[in-house]
């Protein structure tokens, strides 16, 4: 065929997408009508920067960590399906985690809209470890949505493709005349066939390659809209099943003694046969992390490990504590290149310093194992079931093909499950037992031996003349952050490719992470990392709440020095519209720039990150009235009484889910502001409970929160989980600042106060349960 | 091992364990009700939050003896019945400002909210701000202000 008389491909298809791109799916050899689609999808356009004094882009500019996972789910050579089933729903086992982040809702609201089916009809579950996978079953860095977003509606797209045709078969009519809605083909004539009627004519004998088109965003009928979370009944019901709440037969309780300082480990257990014939105790046996028991109830357990007499060896950190962590940081921090007295212009500069703190989730960590000989299988909220299986296997001499890999529903994770501690740990314990096990941490556990978000200082310089910022420097310091969850492999199969240069591993995520929202002239950020001993993980971002805090903080101090308003400051400098957009809105709504009552004040701050920025104002009260405020057992301090969030997301999926996801942001941006944090003694954390360790609570909740999504800016959905806390954290530091006259550089900012709880004891390592709880009644 | 008997969402219940064992435990690993959930063992977190004759209590901070052959236990499994609906106007009002996150501290939460309003009400009140900030519960997921709202509009209804 001559040039001439080629077809026009592509662009022009007749139906849905005409003028748009097309996508390749598959349709499956099944019963019933199965579709999939490659996942991944291309890297996002670099964002623009413009500039006043321009700042040369950063890397994280260009392509940022949420981008680096998204590449990464590119060459891999496994599909993800959907299966429409002969009662109308369709079927799709998501390679992700859901830990209350609402990705199943979100996942099930892009299948509902290509497919045009009911909500209510689309069956989310969470699928076991699948290696083939490789990289695209990391659930991290706030990146599902983004990486999931093309290929989940592709593979829902070819789904609908296949039922048009399997009716227009059926009804004897062209494709082209029908029209689906809410699950059901129809024709002009008035033929009708549900879905579920169609899925098994639908079927394919063999694998087929077709191309789809996608629904243009301005034909969205779901995406966009807000949904309540799919499992919201189950959850208000006490329906929703996670680990623990799992009946796997035999699998009695099970927990374990650990060390009194931090990764010590036993060395002889003096009383195993008398703990053995403790009522309900079933086994006991030395691992490497402390000494197991099983037992017929968690109750017997904690009578167990509180029985337990062991002899430890030390632990990785016992002669540290939080002054010699902060020498040891003192000495790492690199060095700033611009002099601090500089005859040109003014310098403003501090070193701001933030705690330990606990990622601990409600839901401890847990898991169940049945270990037998040949082969395993377990059962827990993991967001790299890969690595995890592959861990386990290791651990137990099996092949990775004889493990088995259940991905639970989580009871939040926070970081915390990007590992899977509890997972290994039941799977050596089972192992050893001959006997399948539900392990449970206790809460104790959780803050003195779980992983912590490191300890870590931000020391920032900055120089200004004739009312602009000339340079912008941050050396940020950190005990180190591991990695070894995964998240570490994708770094070092991309890293060569990466625009960092010849730098290291936390560098690298460092560098993709953190970003300079202004223009600050000559800009840099670096990371040096110390010290290895800890257990330590992310915390809802991994170095962005801390950064940002200390930015902001300077921002304020660079605003006064030029004599701006803090928020037209920010505007001016910002790079990015959309940043100004939200900056803009929270501003307006807010009331920036009212009056406040003394010891009262506002804050205004934002967070880039991600392909979504966020922004706040906030308003605290410092007053003695306030910070007096007397609740027993609690640590009250100052209010924020009010919130105005602004949040750019790209393009939110579910407006209301990403709410959700601000507000709980907010929180935890409040908690480590103000309350949250960690205290080091010779290795042991002093916080051992929910009252020691001051995570938000309704006392210090604001009672006036605002939450505004921005409409669609960029047509792709950027990530949300982790937004927040950095913008949270920093108005409220910037807003504490100017209601006390002091910038606060310890975090949380009642660290340094003396203790307000007594320790727990570290021996025996957890407290009994109280028996107060009928006198307490209310 | 002594046999202990109580009512459990309506029906009378019978297990036989060791006196100090914690109710949290009797009906978890016991009985297998789930709803309740762990969350400290300590009486701090409230996510085992349930009721005993109508009062919300910790069961994790209960020995199974102190528990009378009268008492009435009632976990978020049995609250719908209480008023003798498919859902309680709480759990309706959940689900109208989609409070969960995760889910984990939320049946304990809800529970801990039916008793609050009905305590602001033995004090002669409709439930409002100053009583939020005695509620205990945590929610790391941080849903404290959809927490706020749903129990605002849930007190209406019953
Ligand atoms: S588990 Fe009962 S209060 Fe925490
Ligand atoms: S919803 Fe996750 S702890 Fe409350």
């Amino acid at each position: 065929m001559g040039a001439q008389g080629a077809a026009p491909q592509g662009d022009d298809e007749s139906g849905r997408g005409v003028g748009r791109r097309r996508f390749l799916g598959y349709v499956l050899a099944g019963p019933t009508l199965v579709v999939a689609a490659q996942l991944g999808e291309e890297v996002l356009a670099p964002t623009e920067a413009q500039a006043a004094i321009p700042s040369l882009p950063e890397p994280a500019d260009i392509l940022d960590l949420t981008d680096l996972l998204t590449t990464a789910a590119l060459p891999t050579s496994g599909l993800i399906s959907i299966q429409l089933n002969t009662d109308g729903t369709a079927s799709f086992a998501l390679p992700r985690a859901e830990v209350g982040q609402g990705v199943t809702t979100s996942t099930a609201m892009l299948i509902a809209e290509e497919l045009d089916i009911p909500l209510a009809q689309v069956k989310i579950t969470l699928a076991d470890a699948r290696p083939e996978l490789l990289f695209n079953q990391l659930t991290g860095a706030s990146n599902t949505t983004v990486s999931t977003y093309t290929p989940i509606r592709v593979a829902a797209a070819t789904a609908r493709q296949r039922l048009l045709a399997a009716a227009a078969a059926q009804f004897g009519v062209p494709a082209s005349t029908l029209t689906t809605a809410a699950g059901v083909v129809s024709s002009p004539s008035g033929q009708s066939a549900t879905y579920g009627s169609l899925a098994v004519a639908a079927a394919s004998q063999v694998t087929l390659q077709v191309g789809v088109a996608l629904k243009a965003q301005s034909d969205f009928q779901v995406i966009g809209t807000a949904q309540n979370r799919i499992d919201a009944l189950d959850i208000v019901t006490g329906r929703k099943q996670f680990a623990m709440d799992l009946s796997v037969p035999n699998a009695l309780p099970t927990m374990v003694c650990r060390p009194p300082t931090v990764n010590g480990t036993p060395l002889s257990v003096q009383n195993l046969a008398a703990v053995k014939a403790m009522p309900g105790v079933t086994d006991v046996v030395t691992i490497a992390t402390g000494v197991a028991v099983r037992a017929a109830t968690f109750g017997q357990c904690i009578d167990a490990v509180r029985a337990l007499q062991v002899t430890w060896a030390p632990g990785t950190e016992d002669n540290s504590s939080d002054a010699t962590v902060q020498q040891e940081l003192k000495a790492a921090e690199l060095p700033l290149v611009v002099p601090p007295l500089n005859l040109l212009a003014q310098t403003v500069e501090a070193t701001f310093t933030f705690a330990f703190a606990s990622n601990s989730a409600l839901e401890p960590n847990c898991a169940i194992a049945d270990v037998r000989p040949g082969r395993a299988e377990v059962w827990a909220a993991v967001k790299a079931p890969i690595v995890a299986q592959g861990a386990i296997a290791a651990k137990l001499g099996l092949l990775p093909s004889a493990v088995t890999v259940h991905v639970v529903q989580g009871g939040g994770s926070f970081g915390r499950k990007l590992f899977f501690d509890a997972a290994l740990e039941a799977a050596e314990i089972s192992q050893l037992m001959g006997k399948p096990v539900k392990l449970m941490w206790h809460r104790t556990d959780e803050f003195r031996q779980g992983r912590t978000h490191p300890m870590s200082t931000s020391h920032v310089r900055a120089t200004h003349a004739l009312g602009q910022v000339l340079t912008f420097e941050q050396r940020h310091t950190s005990v180190a952050t591991d990695f070894g969850h995964g998240l570490g492999e994708v770094i070092t199969a991309l890293v060569a490719d990466l625009p960092v240069g010849d730098i290291g591993f936390s560098e690298t995520i460092f560098e993709l992470s953190q970003q300079t929202p202004y223009n600050f002239g000559v800009t840099t950020q670096l990371l040096s990392e110390v010290d290895k001993g800890f257990n330590t993980g992310s915390m809802r971002g991994i170095y962005s709440p801390n950064v940002r805090c200390a930015q902001e903080l300077i921002v304020d101090r660079l605003a006064a020095g030029v004599g701006q308003d803090p928020y037209q400051f920010r505007r001016q400098t910002l790079k990015d519209p959309r940043a100004v957009a939200v900056l803009d809105k929270v501003a307006q709504l807010g009331d920036w720039g009212r009056t406040m009552a003394p010891g009262t004040a506002q804050g205004i701050a934002l967070h880039p990150e991600y392909h979504s920025v966020a922004a706040m104002l906030v308003e605290i009260d410092c007053t003695p009235a306030t910070t007096g405020r007397q609740i027993p057992d609690a640590y009250t301090g100052p209010r924020v009484t009010k919130v105005v969030c602004a949040v750019d997301a790209g393009l939110a999926v579910n407006p209301l889910g990403l709410q959700a996801q601000m507000m709980g942001g907010i929180m935890d941006g409040i908690a480590v502001a103000l309350t949250s944090g960690m205290h080091l003694d010779n290795g042991v954390f002093q916080e051992g409970s929910w009252d020691n360790y001051f995570y938000t609570r309704q006392w210090n909740t604001p009672p006036d929160l605002q939450i505004v999504v921005m409409p669609p800016t960029s047509g792709t959905p950027g990530g949300a989980g982790e937004l927040a806390v950095g913008a949270a954290m920093a108005a409220v530091a910037c807003a504490y600042a100017r209601a006390t006259g002091t910038m606060p550089t310890s975090f949380p900012i009642n660290h340094a106060a003396p203790l307000s709880f007594t320790p727990l004891p570290t021996t025996p390592p957890i407290p009994q349960s109280p028996v107060d709880g009928l006198p307490r009644a209310y | 091992m002594s046999a202990h008997t109580f009512i459990l969402n309506g029906k009378p219940v019978s297990v036989d364990v060791e006196d100090d064992v914690r109710l949290l435990w009797v009906l978890r690993d016991v009985l297998g009700v789930t709803g309740p959930k762990y969350g400290c063992g300590l009486g701090v977190c409230q996510a085992c939050t349930s009721h005993i004759n109508g009062k919300a209590f910790n069961p994790c901070s209960v020995p199974v003896s102190a528990i009378q052959p009268t008492d009435e236990i009632t976990t978020i499994e049995g609250l719908p019945a209480t008023v003798g609906k498919d859902l309680h106007p709480m759990q309706e009002a959940w689900l109208e400002y989609d409070v969960a996150q995760c889910g984990y501290c939320q049946p304990g939460q809800i529970m801990a909210a039916v008793a609050k309003v009905r305590q602001a009400r033995a004090a002669g009140h409709e439930i409002g701000d100053a009583d939020f900030d005695e509620i205990r519960n945590i929610c790391r997921c941080g849903t404290y202000f959809r927490i706020r709202e749903a129990i605002t509009a849930g007190a209406k209804n019953f």
